[in-house]
């Protein structure tokens, strides 16, 4: 095989461009064989390689005082007090969870764990970030995606505590599956991936090597069409007793210091693992015998070996002469090991079978070697203008607010987190349902918040002011339970970037999630990119850049929960309300229109309220604190009094000139929160609030067991938890 | 008792360590003996994946013999959770636990009645009284054939029903549509205790409530006096 005679089907089948394949042979100065052309092809899709995202990702912020570990390894990881790290990192499974919606998530969240456990930390939550095409018609991914989420977590006992699920006709063809895991380790037993030492052994160990997933990566690079069912069997099988036996063998680990790096084998299996732990240390290089690789059939080739993304294994880079201390930890769960190489100083990723060389390649080529796209954006024509003043006035609020609490995109998550464990631990003190859930760390008072978030209408319309949405969203939910914003994943989920409008969207995503972190101070420390999410070109989703977050509260007895607490209290509007209708549930469900421009964001008034929020939470005022978000306030009230059980009393509210009723009640606003107060407390709230110039209005008194606004609408809970949770979902 | 697919191992051993201050021993299922242990806990989780049957291959487990053996002698055996489905797997409480009657996982809190107070895992709870535990499991629904089933009722075997907060046995308070709302039984000799409910998640006011408390300290109150006796 040379330059000249190279198939162009051979290179579609491992997804590299003809431009690419000359790079390769410029290069290495020959032809690659067979095995060679695979793995590069793996490593250099877009997956892997991030090479249309690459450039624009460095734009993001990725440092701050409590960083501990930045980009480029397993997850992130920050300081969260008392010598604890917390170890995070959300990634898609979409393409697969499209084809196979059970294996399909089940496998995203497996593989999201062994992010985590290759950092040394126990996970300690997962969260889901979900989006399908409406319902019924999307019900076999819906009903798959939710089952095989559970079916991992709930077995391998690791609580599900948070997530979204949303449901926009975009994502008909091609779901989002956006799994997060957050971990715990102490700061000085933080594990990195790095294949130091020449001359120590490399360990496979967990799961025996078969052929599922071969070339996942390279699938996972491009647009979904009527072949995708074919590559089925490139989508993996979970098995989630064999990964809670490969955690807790790695949780073992800790017993002994002859480790000296994990690196869990996800995307691209053994070629990517081995490549990056050696990328990670200048000069280094690796040999694997691939004779030497425990397989789970026989007649496999190195290809199939080198490219297998088998499950639930991960790479241990031992002290040489220290192996047996490793192999008996796995030994006693009864787990295979094996010492299938050893690092070297070359600089190439040598493979053997055996005694015979079947492939040899420069690390830097295979991870750092590919050319990196340049794309060019180009604005598409501005969305559907909205003309407000068109819009038919609310009449009736109270029957608005039933059918939007039944509507699907607000309706309660109750019947999807019911069929997730989230309790198992001991440390889930705030449970799903309200904003953000807060998890205590066992032996300390500390609480770790987590959360993820993304309006994708807000992104369709607006993709530089919906990113930035995201992220305040993301950061009101953390603060709404008392805790202080810390730090962020995110997980890009875009079309076709070689559409110019899609590259610009990624652009202008980028830009605003650089932006609103810069300005609110939450480094980005771990992420994913997602692209081709394009449904055969016809059916590009929404940018829906998903920003998982997380904040730290350092005593958890001052906790704030969404729910109303006590009769008597002062219910109040934190923040400021404009006639922002623009991208809003109440749009979309009353007026059947997904149109006009997000609601602006003042990123210094967004962060001026949440230091009153956590200044009241830090002095015990907050009975209950919610975000306002979709659905607006009458919405976050309305949860309020549903999550508590109590109802809510209020003077009528009336249109005046610079708000509409309709915006009043269900305009989407950001930088707002509805909190309740005891009586005594309101003069110390009013004068934290002045102080940060935050406006803060009077919206009632809770009590009794209806939503009432004086002389305009009186609905009662029971009806309200009826059309609330007796939705869809 | 910790099988490789246990989970509410550390969560029961929480418990006990820190919130009631008991002494702990885990003990492997490799384990050839019991360690001196005086009530031997069989927590929540997949023992070994489950993937065939709920507790099918935990039952041959090395150390189920010696739990038997620990039955046997009057000493404590309490299965939670996955622990009741392998003490029916090992005939050591009649019936079988199957799949919810919705088919699908169910996490969530329920309310349960209290029947038997004279037993040393209930002893600290009142007459009757109403507690509230958490329920995590996809196969929890109680069923034994009709003859085992009225023998369970007449002995007073039954220990906990799923009941609303008034303590009224209905249907819509069952999550897994088990057998007379069936949570939890005992042995006719009341020494080992199988129950589908959580107690180790709610020893703790801040994760929602303390009912499950009452189990444990009954237990570490009364396990040396039941050996004894």
């Amino acid at each position: 095989m040379n330059v000249e005679t190279i198939d162009e089907r051979r290179l579609r089948e491992v997804a590299l461009t003809p431009e690419e394949y000359r790079v390769i042979v410029e290069q290495l100065k020959r032809a690659p064989n067979e095995v060679e052309l695979g793995m590069l092809g793996v490593l250099w899709s877009e997956h892997c390689s991030y090479k249309s995202s690459k450039a624009l990702l460095r734009r993001l912020p990725s440092t701050g005082a409590s960083v501990v570990q930045g980009p480029g390894e397993n997850a992130g990881a920050v300081s969260i007090g008392e010598g604890w790290a917390a170890v995070f990192k959300i990634e898609s499974h979409n393409h697969p969870s499209a084809i196979e919606p059970y294996q399909g998530a089940a496998t995203g969240v497996g593989g999201i764990i062994r992010d985590v456990i290759a950092m040394g930390a126990r996970p300690i939550a997962l969260l889901d970030s979900l989006r399908f095409g409406p319902l019924p018609e999307s019900q076999r991914h819906f009903d798959g995606v939710v089952a095989g989420i559970g079916g991992y977590g709930n077995c391998i006992g690791i609580p599900t505590v948070g997530g979204e699920v949303y449901f926009e006709d975009c994502y008909a063809q091609n779901p989002l599956v956006n799994a997060m895991c957050v971990g715990l380790v102490r700061v000085d037993r933080l594990m990195r991936a790095r294949a130091e030492g020449t001359g120590n052994s490399l360990m496979l160990v967990g799961a025996d090597t078969g052929r599922d997933g071969i070339h996942g990566a390279s699938f996972a690079s491009l647009e979904l069409d009527e072949s995708s069912s074919e590559r089925r069997p490139a989508v993996q099988v979970a098995n989630p007793f064999l990964e809670k036996c490969l955690l807790e063998a790695c949780m073992d680990l800790a017993h002994t210091t002859a480790v000296v790096a994990i690196q869990d084998l996800g995307a691209a299996g053994l070629t990517s693992s081995v490549a990056e732990c050696a990328a990670k240390v200048p000069g280094a290089g690796a040999r694997v015998d691939v004779s030497r690789v425990p397989l789970r059939e026989r007649g496999m080739k190195p290809y199939d070996v080198m490219l297998s993304e088998s499950q639930e294994r991960m790479l241990v880079v031992v002290e040489r002469g220290r192996e047996a201390e490793v192999e008996s930890i796995f030994a006693s769960w009864d787990l295979t090991s094996a010492v299938i190489g050893e690092v070297t100083d070359d600089g190439f990723l040598t493979v053997v079978d055996g005694r015979r060389e079947v492939a040899r390649l420069p690390i830097d080529l295979l991870t750092d070697g590919v050319p990196l796209r340049r794309l060019v954006g180009v604005a598409p024509k501005p969305p559907r203008s909205l003309d407000i003043e068109s819009l038919t006035p609310l009449v009736d609020p109270g029957a608005a607010l039933m059918r939007l609490l039944a509507s699907p995109n607000l309706a309660s998550r109750r019947g999807v987190y019911r069929r997730y464990d989230h309790m198992v631990g001991d440390a889930t003190v705030i449970p799903p349902g309200g904003d953000a859930a807060l998890l205590r760390v066992k032996g300390t008072r500390l609480g770790i918040a987590m959360t993820t978030d993304c309006n994708s209408r807000f992104c369709h319309l607006d993709p530089h002011l919906g990113a930035q949405l995201a992220v305040a969203e993301a950061a009101r939910n953390i603060v709404a339970t008392g805790a202080r914003p810390l730090a962020v994943t995110d997980c890009l989920n875009l079309a076709n970037p070689d559409r110019p409008e899609v590259y610009w969207e990624l652009e202008e995503t980028v830009a605003g999630l650089a932006h609103a972190c810069r300005a609110l101070e939450i480094p980005i420390v771990s992420g994913n990119v997602s692209l081709y999410n394009d449904a055969m070109g016809r059916s590009p989703i929404y940018p829906t850049p998903v920003v998982g977050m997380i904040g730290v509260i350092a005593d958890y007895g001052q906790r704030v929960g969404a729910g109303l607490r006590a009769e008597g209290d002062f219910v109040l509007l934190v923040g400021s309300s404009h006639n922002d209708l623009g991208g809003s549930e109440y749009l979309k469900v009353e007026h059947g229109q997904v149109a006009g421009r997000p609601p602006a964001l003042d990123l210094s008034l967004e962060k001026a309220v949440h230091r009153v929020i956590l200044s009241a939470a830090d002095s015990g005022y907050l009975h209950s604190a919610h975000d306002c978000a979709d659905g607006g306030m009458l919405v976050a009230l309305a949860e309020s009094c549903l999550l508590g059980g109590i109802g809510v009393r209020c003077p009528g509210i009336r249109a005046e000139a610079q708000l509409r009723l309709d915006a009043a009640f269900f305009g989407e606003s950001p930088s707002r929160f509805v909190v309740s107060v005891p009586s005594r407390a309101m003069p110390e709230l009013q004068s934290i609030a002045r102080r940060h110039h935050v406006e803060i209005s009077l919206l009632g008194l809770t009590g009794g067991d209806s939503i009432e606004f004086e002389g305009q609408f009186k609905v009662s809970l029971v009806d309200l938890r009826q059309a609330w949770e007796g939705a869809v979902v | 008792m910790v099988f490789p697919g246990t989970w509410s191992d550390r969560d029961c051993g929480w418990v006990i360590d820190q919130v009631v201050g008991a002494e702990l021993v885990y003990l492997w299922h490799k384990d050839a003996d019991l360690k001196g242990c005086d009530c031997v806990i069989l927590p929540g989780g997949f023992a070994y994946g489950d993937y065939l049957r709920t507790g099918a291959i935990a039952r041959f487990a090395p150390v189920m013999e010696k739990i038997g053996e620990h039955a046997d002698r009057g000493g404590l055996v309490w299965g939670i959770c996955n622990g009741f489905q392998i003490l029916c797997e090992a005939g050591l409480l009649p019936g079988a636990l199957i799949r919810n009657s919705s088919l699908e996982y169910r996490c969530q809190w329920t309310n349960l009645i209290v029947e038997r107070t004279d037993l040393p895992f209930t002893m600290k709870c009142d007459e009757r009284e109403v507690i509230r535990v958490p329920v995590s499991h996809g196969e929890g629904s109680y069923f034994a054939d009709p003859s085992t089933l009225s023998r369970l009722e007449q002995r007073g075997q039954v220990v906990f029903r799923y009941c609303d907060p008034a303590g009224k046995v209905v249907p819509g308070a069952n999550p897994n549509g088990s057998m007379h709302n069936i949570a939890g039984i005992v042995n006719a000799r009341g020494n080992v205790l199988g129950m589908m409910p959580h107690p180790e998640r709610c020893a703790e006011p801040e994760l929602g409530g303390t009912d499950g408390l009452k189990l444990f300290r009954s237990v570490t109150e009364n396990a040396l006096k039941v050996l004894v006796s």
